[in-house]
C-alpha cells in the first residue's frame, strides 16, 4: 500500500490500536500482578459484545427485545458442554451422570462458539416466528418471557443429564490469553458494525424508521425482523459462550432478567443506536461498578464512621446515576453518533469554550 | 390425588390467583392510560411487604395496615411523578427504560436498607388463624383473598363505570389528546391512577406475604412480572379480565407445583402469554385498535 | 372491462374492488383501468376513500370482495368468507373467486411504487440513505456476501444509481441532510424520489401537491410529466388541486362515498353534473 493513500484518521486509528495491542501486551506479560484489572477488562469487552448485539436489534432495527439472557445462557451452555474436559465430566455431573450422547462430545472452543452462536440462532429464528409479529411493549415483554422459559428449561431436573439442572457446570476451559478473548470480542464486533454499515443494515434502519414505508420499498417487515433478530441472537450466544469461558462455571441463576437488564443499561446509558456507546458503555459499567466498590465499605473520616457507606450502597449509586441519566440525558453518552476522529477533535476543542461559558454563567449566578 | 387433595390445591390456587388479580389491575390500569408497562410496579409490591414488616414492629395491626397503605400510595405516586412525568412526551422506548431503571433501583434500594437476606413477615394471629370446612383446612387469609379480590374489584368497576373521575379515566384511556382538550386534567388521573394501581399491590402484598412469610428484595420481580402476564391474558385495560387472568395464573401454577413440575411454573406464565399473543393479541376482554397508513 | 383496453397495454385493473371496515364500506365496488403511459387522477371529497383504493393496489389492505390486476397479472383477489360474508354490506354481490395475497412489499417488487399523504420518509436517515434503501431489494446479494464486503460491485452499482437519481431530481446537495430537516417540499419530491429509485412501472401518487402553493404546484405539474416521460411510467394519483389534475390527467376518476361516479377526460369531468354536485360545487379548488 502506497503510504500517501494511508488517511491521517487511518493512522490514528492504527496507533490507537497499536497502543490498545501494547497494553495488552504488557497486561498479559504482568498477567498475575494484574490478574484483577484483566478479569474486569475482559467482562467488560464481552458485555460489549451482546451491547452491541443487543443494539443491533434495539437502536439499529427498532424491535425492543429483552431475551438477552436467554441467548446467552444457549451460548454459555453449549460452550460448556462442548468444551469441559471429557476426564472431569464425571465429577461436574456428579448428581445423576451425563447423557451418554454428550459424554464424550468436545471440540475446540472457536467451533464450540460458533456452534453457540448457530444454536442460539437457530432457536431465535423459531421463537421470532411468533414473537416478531408483535409491536414494541408486547415484543419486550414476549422475549423476556422466552428467556425465562429458556432459563427454566436449561435448569429443570429433567434436564440433569445435560445441563446439570440448578447445579450448573463448572470446569470450563480458560482462555488461553488475553488476545484471544479480546480479539474474538473484537472480530464479533467488527462483523456486526460492517453489517451495520452494510446494504442490510440500512434496510434494518429503514424498518426502524417507518415500517409502511420500509414495506414499500420492498422490504418484507418479517424477513428483515427476523433477520437482525438472528443476527442478534447469533452474537448474543457467541456472547453468552465467551461469558461461560470468562467465568469458567456457570450456573442458570447467572442468566436471570437481571442480567438482560444489566445489558440494557449499558445500551441505555452509551446510546441507543451507537455501537461505540455500546462498547464505552460496556466498559464504564462494568469498570464503574469496581470503581464504586468503596461505597459499599464502611468509611471512616476522623474517627467518625459515615453512615451511609455500607455494603449495596454501590449498586443504589449505581442505580440513581442510570436514572439521572435516563431522565435528563437521554441520548447517552454517545447518542445515536459514532466514534471519529473529528468528533473527538471537536470536543476537545470545545472544552476550554464550555468551560469558559459554564464560568461565565456561574459568575452571572453570582451576581 | 384425591378429591379433597385436588380441592385443597384449588383453594390455594385461587387465593393465590386473587393476590395475582390485584396486582394485576394495577398494571391493567396504568397501561391502560399510559401505555407503558410499569416495571416497577411488582417492587413497590415489594417495597409494600417490607413496610409491614417496620410497621407491625411498632404499632398492632389495625393501625399497620393503613400505614401501610397510605406509604404505599405515596411511593407509587412519587414514582410516577419522578421518574415518568418528566417523560411524557419521549419516546415509548424511554419510558419503558425508565421504568426498568426503577424497578431496579427500588431492588438495590431494599437490598441495601434491608439486606439481601429474606426476612420473615410479620404473623397477622387473624389472618393466620385456621378454618376447617369439610375436608379442607386452610388459613384464614386463603378464604379470605378471593373474597376480598372480588369486593375490591367491584368497588373498582363501581368507581370506574359511575363516578366523575372514573368517566375522565376512561376519556383517558381511550384517547389521551383528546381527553386533555376537552379539559380533563391528565395529570391528575395519572395520579389518582397510579395511587389506586398502588393501593391493591400493598392490599395484594398483605395477602400474598402472609401466605409465603417471607420478603427479599426480589420477591417483587417475578410476581410483578406474573401479573402483567395476567393483564396482558386478561385484556390490557380490562379489569374484569385482569381479574380472570390473575386467578387463571394462580390455578395453572399451583396445578404445575401439584403435580411436581414446579421449575416450569414460571415458564407457565410466559408459555400462556406467548399463546394468548398469538392467538388473540389484544388478549380476552381486550379491544381492537388499529393503525391508519 | 374497458373497450379501448384493445389496444394500449393495460396497467392496473381494479374490479369491484370492495373495502369494508366493520360497518363502514369505504371502497364500494370500484373499477376502473389505467394504461400504459397515462397520467390518471382520482378525485373526490375528503373521505371518499381515495387512500384506501390505494391501500387496496399496493397491498397493505385486503380488500373484502374484488380483484386488482398488474400488468395484466392478478396482485390481489379476494372474496367474503364466513362471518364476513354475512356482514358484507356492498354494493356488488361477491362471486366466488379466487384469493389470491401479496403483501405490500412484494407488490413494490413487481413495479408498483407509492408516495403517502402524510409523507413518511426515513426521517432519522440522510436523504441519499433513503434512496439507497429503496435499491436495496433489487440488488443482488445476501447478508454474508454484504457483511463481508463481497458485494462491492453491486454495492457501487447501488450508490452511483441512486447518486443519478438525486442529481436528476435536483437533490444531489442536499445528499447528506437528514431527510426530517428538509422544507416540506423537498421532502414530497424525496419522497417521490425515493419511490423512482424502486424502478416502478406504476407511480401512484397520493396528494403529492397538498400543502405547496400555486406555483410549486405550477412545477410539480411539469415534474409529473417530466418523470412519466423519462422514466416511461404510468402515474396514478389522488389530488385535490383541480388545476393541477385538469392541466395533466388523461383521464379522471371521480370517487364519492366509496363508489365511482363519474369518469372520463378532464373537459367530461368538468361538466359533469353528478360531480359538479357532489364534488366541484362544494370545493374551494374548483375556483383558483
Amino acid at each position: 500500500m502506497k503510504k500517501k493513500a494511508i488517511s491521517k484518521n487511518k493512522l490514528y486509528s492504527l496507533i490507537a490500536l497499536l497502543f490498545v495491542i501494547g497494553i495488552l501486551g504488557m497486561l498479559q506479560a504482568n498477567s498475575a500482578q494484574y490478574s484483577y484489572q484483566i478479569s474486569i477488562l475482559e467482562r467488560s469487552a464481552i458485555y460489549a459484545v451482546v451491547a452491541v448485539s443487543m443494539n443491533l436489534l434495539t437502536g439499529f432495527t427498532g424491535l425492543f427485545s429483552l431475551g438477552q439472557a436467554g441467548f446467552m445462557a444457549i451460548g454459555a451452555y453449549t460452550v460448556a458442554i462442548l468444551t469441559i474436559p471429557a476426564d472431569t465430566r464425571a465429577s461436574v455431573y456428579y448428581v445423576d451422570g451425563i447423557a451418554p450422547a454428550i459424554a464424550n462430545l468436545q471440540c475446540p472452543f472457536w467451533l464450540a462458539l460458533i456452534l453457540a452462536g448457530l444454536f442460539s440462532a437457530a432457536i431465535a429464528a423459531i421463537i421470532g416466528i411468533p414473537v416478531l409479529r408483535l409491536k414494541s411493549d408486547y415484543l419486550a415483554i414476549a422475549t423476556l418471557g422466552f428467556s425465562e422459559i429458556i432459563r427454566a428449561v436449561i435448569s429443570a431436573p429433567q434436564l440433569n443429564k445435560i445441563t446439570n439442572g440448578s447445579y450448573g457446570l463448572k470446569n470450563i476451559p480458560a482462555f488461553p490469553n488475553l488476545f484471544v478473548a479480546f480479539g474474538l470480542c473484537g472480530l464479533c464486533i467488527l462483523l456486526m458494525v460492517l453489517l451495520i454499515n452494510s446494504s442490510y443494515g440500512r434496510a434494518f434502519k429503514a424498518l426502524r424508521e417507518d415500517e409502511v414505508a420500509a414495506q414499500a420499498m420492498g422490504l418484507n417487515l418479517f424477513r428483515y425482523k427476523e433477520l437482525a433478530f438472528v443476527i442478534s441472537s447469533f452474537f448474543t450466544g457467541v456472547g453468552g459462550g465467551l461469558l461461560a469461558i470468562y467465568m469458567r462455571s456457570i450456573d442458570s441463576k447467572t442468566f436471570s432478567i437481571n442480567l438482560t437488564y444489566d445489558i440494557l443499561l449499558i445500551v441505555v446509558l452509551g446510546g441507543i443506536g451507537s455501537v461505540t456507546g455500546s462498547v464505552i458503555g460496556a466498559f464504564l459499567v462494568t469498570a464503574g461498578r469496581e470503581w464504586l466498590r468503596f461505597f459499599d465499605n464502611p468509611l471512616t473520616i476522623g474517627g467518625i464512621d459515615i453512615p451511609l457507606f455500607r455494603s449495596g450502597f454501590r449498586m443504589v449509586i449505581f442505580s440513581i446515576l442510570l436514572m439521572a441519566v435516563v431522565l435528563f440525558y437521554r441520548r447517552g453518552i454517545m447518542g445515536s453518533n459514532e466514534f471519529s476522529w473529528e468528533g473527538l477533535g471537536r470536543l476537545i476543542r470545545s472544552i476550554p469554550n464550555k468551560l469558559k461559558r459554564k464560568s461565565k454563567t456561574q459568575k452571572g449566578d453570582n451576581a | 390425588m384425591s378429591l379433597s387433595t385436588f380441592f385443597q390445591q384449588c383453594l390455594t390456587g385461587i387465593s393465590l390467583g386473587g393476590a395475582y388479580a390485584l396486582i394485576a389491575i394495577g398494571y391493567t390500569l396504568v397501561y391502560g392510560i399510559l401505555r407503558l408497562i410499569n416495571f416497577a410496579h411488582g417492587d413497590i409490591f415489594m417495597m409494600a411487604g417490607y413496610f409491614m414488616i417496620f410497621a407491625m414492629a411498632s404499632f398492632p395491626w389495625f393501625i399497620s395496615i393503613p400505614l401501610v397503605l397510605f406509604i404505599t400510595v405515596v411511593l407509587g405516586v412519587s414514582i410516577e411523578r419522578i421518574a415518568y412525568r418528566p417523560l411524557r412526551s419521549a419516546p415509548r422506548m424511554s419510558v419503558m427504560i425508565s421504568a426498568i431503571g426503577v424497578s431496579y433501583l427500588l431492588q438495590n434500594l431494599a437490598t441495601y436498607l434491608f439486606t439481601a437476606l429474606p426476612k420473615g413477615y410479620p404473623e397477622l394471629p387473624v389472618l393466620k388463624k385456621i378454618y376447617q370446612i369439610g375436608g379442607l383446612s386452610a388459613s384464614f387469609v386463603t378464604f379470605l383473598t378471593p373474597v376480598l379480590t372480588l369486593i375490591i374489584v367491584y368497588a373498582l368497576m363501581v368507581l370506574i363505570n359511575k363516578t366523575k373521575i372514573g368517566m375522565a379515566m376512561r376519556a383517558v384511556s381511550k384517547d389521551y389528546d383528546t381527553a386533555s382538550l376537552m379539559g380533563i386534567k391528565i395529570n391528575r388521573i395519572i395520579t389518582f391512577t397510579f395511587a389506586i394501581g398502588s393501593l391493591l399491590a400493598a392490599v395484594g402484598s398483605v395477602l400474598y406475604f402472609t401466605d409465603r412469610m417471607t420478603v427479599f428484595p426480589f420477591s417483587g420481580s417475578l410476581p410483578g412480572l406474573k401479573c402483567f402476564v395476567a393483564a396482558v391474558f386478561g385484556g390490557i385495560g380490562s379489569i374484569p379480565g385482569a381479574v380472570i387472568g390473575g386467578f387463571i395464573l394462580g390455578l395453572g401454577e399451583t396445578a404445575l407445583v401439584a403435580t411436581g413440575y414446579s421449575t416450569f411454573s414460571d415458564a407457565f406464565t410466559f408459555v400462556l402469554l406467548i399463546a394468548i399473543l398469538l392467538i388473540k393479541p389484544t388478549g380476552l376482554f381486550g379491544e381492537k385498535t388499529t393503525d391508519k397508513v | 372491462m374497458s373497450a379501448e383496453a384493445k389496444t394500449p397495454i393495460n396497467v392496473l385493473h381494479m374490479e369491484d374492488v370492495t373495502m369494508q371496515f366493520g360497518g363502514v364500506v369505504a371502497v364500494n365496488g370500484l373499477s376502473l383501468d389505467v394504461n400504459e403511459g397515462e397520467i390518471v387522477a382520482l378525485i373526490g371529497p375528503n373521505g371518499a376513500g381515495k387512500t384506501t383504493a390505494f391501500n387496496c393496489v399496493t397491498g397493505i389492505y385486503e380488500p373484502t370482495f374484488g380483484k386488482v390486476d398488474f400488468m395484466g397479472e392478478t396482485i390481489l383477489s379476494n372474496t367474503p368468507k364466513g362471518k364476513a360474508e354475512k356482514t358484507y354490506l356492498g354494493e356488488v354481490t361477491p362471486r366466488p373467486i379466487p384469493v389470491i395475497r401479496n403483501t405490500p412489499d412484494k407488490i413494490t417488487q413487481k413495479g408498483v411504487a407509492r408516495t403517502f399523504q402524510n409523507i413518511r420518509l426515513f426521517g432519522q436517515l440522510t436523504v441519499f440513505d433513503n434512496v439507497l434503501i429503496a435499491k436495496h431489494m433489487r440488488a443482488k446479494q445476501n447478508v454474508l456476501s454484504a457483511t463481508l464486503r463481497f458485494n462491492h460491485k453491486e454495492e457501487e452499482r447501488m450508490r452511483s444509481e441512486a447518486m443519478a437519481l438525486l442529481e436528476e431530481q435536483n437533490l444531489l446537495h442536499l445528499k447528506d441532510e437528514i431527510a426530517a430537516s428538509l422544507p416540506y417540499g423537498l421532502q414530497r419530491r424525496l419522497e417521490i424520489a425515493r419511490a423512482l429509485a424502486t424502478e416502478p412501472k406504476l407511480l401512484l401518487l397520493d396528494e403529492p401537491a397538498a400543502g405547496m402553493n400555486p406555483q410549486e404546484t405550477q412545477e410539480l405539474t411539469d415534474f409529473i410529466k417530466q418523470i412519466r416521460d423519462t422514466y416511461h411510467l404510468t402515474v396514478f394519483m389522488i389530488e385535490h388541486h383541480m388545476d393541477l389534475v385538469m392541466q395533466i390527467s388523461d383521464r379522471i376518476y371521480v370517487l364519492d362515498f366509496g363508489k365511482l361516479i363519474a369518469q372520463g377526460t378532464p373537459e367530461e369531468i368538468q361538466n359533469n353534473e353528478r360531480v359538479i354536485e357532489a364534488y366541484l360545487g362544494v370545493s374551494d379548488d374548483a375556483e383558483d
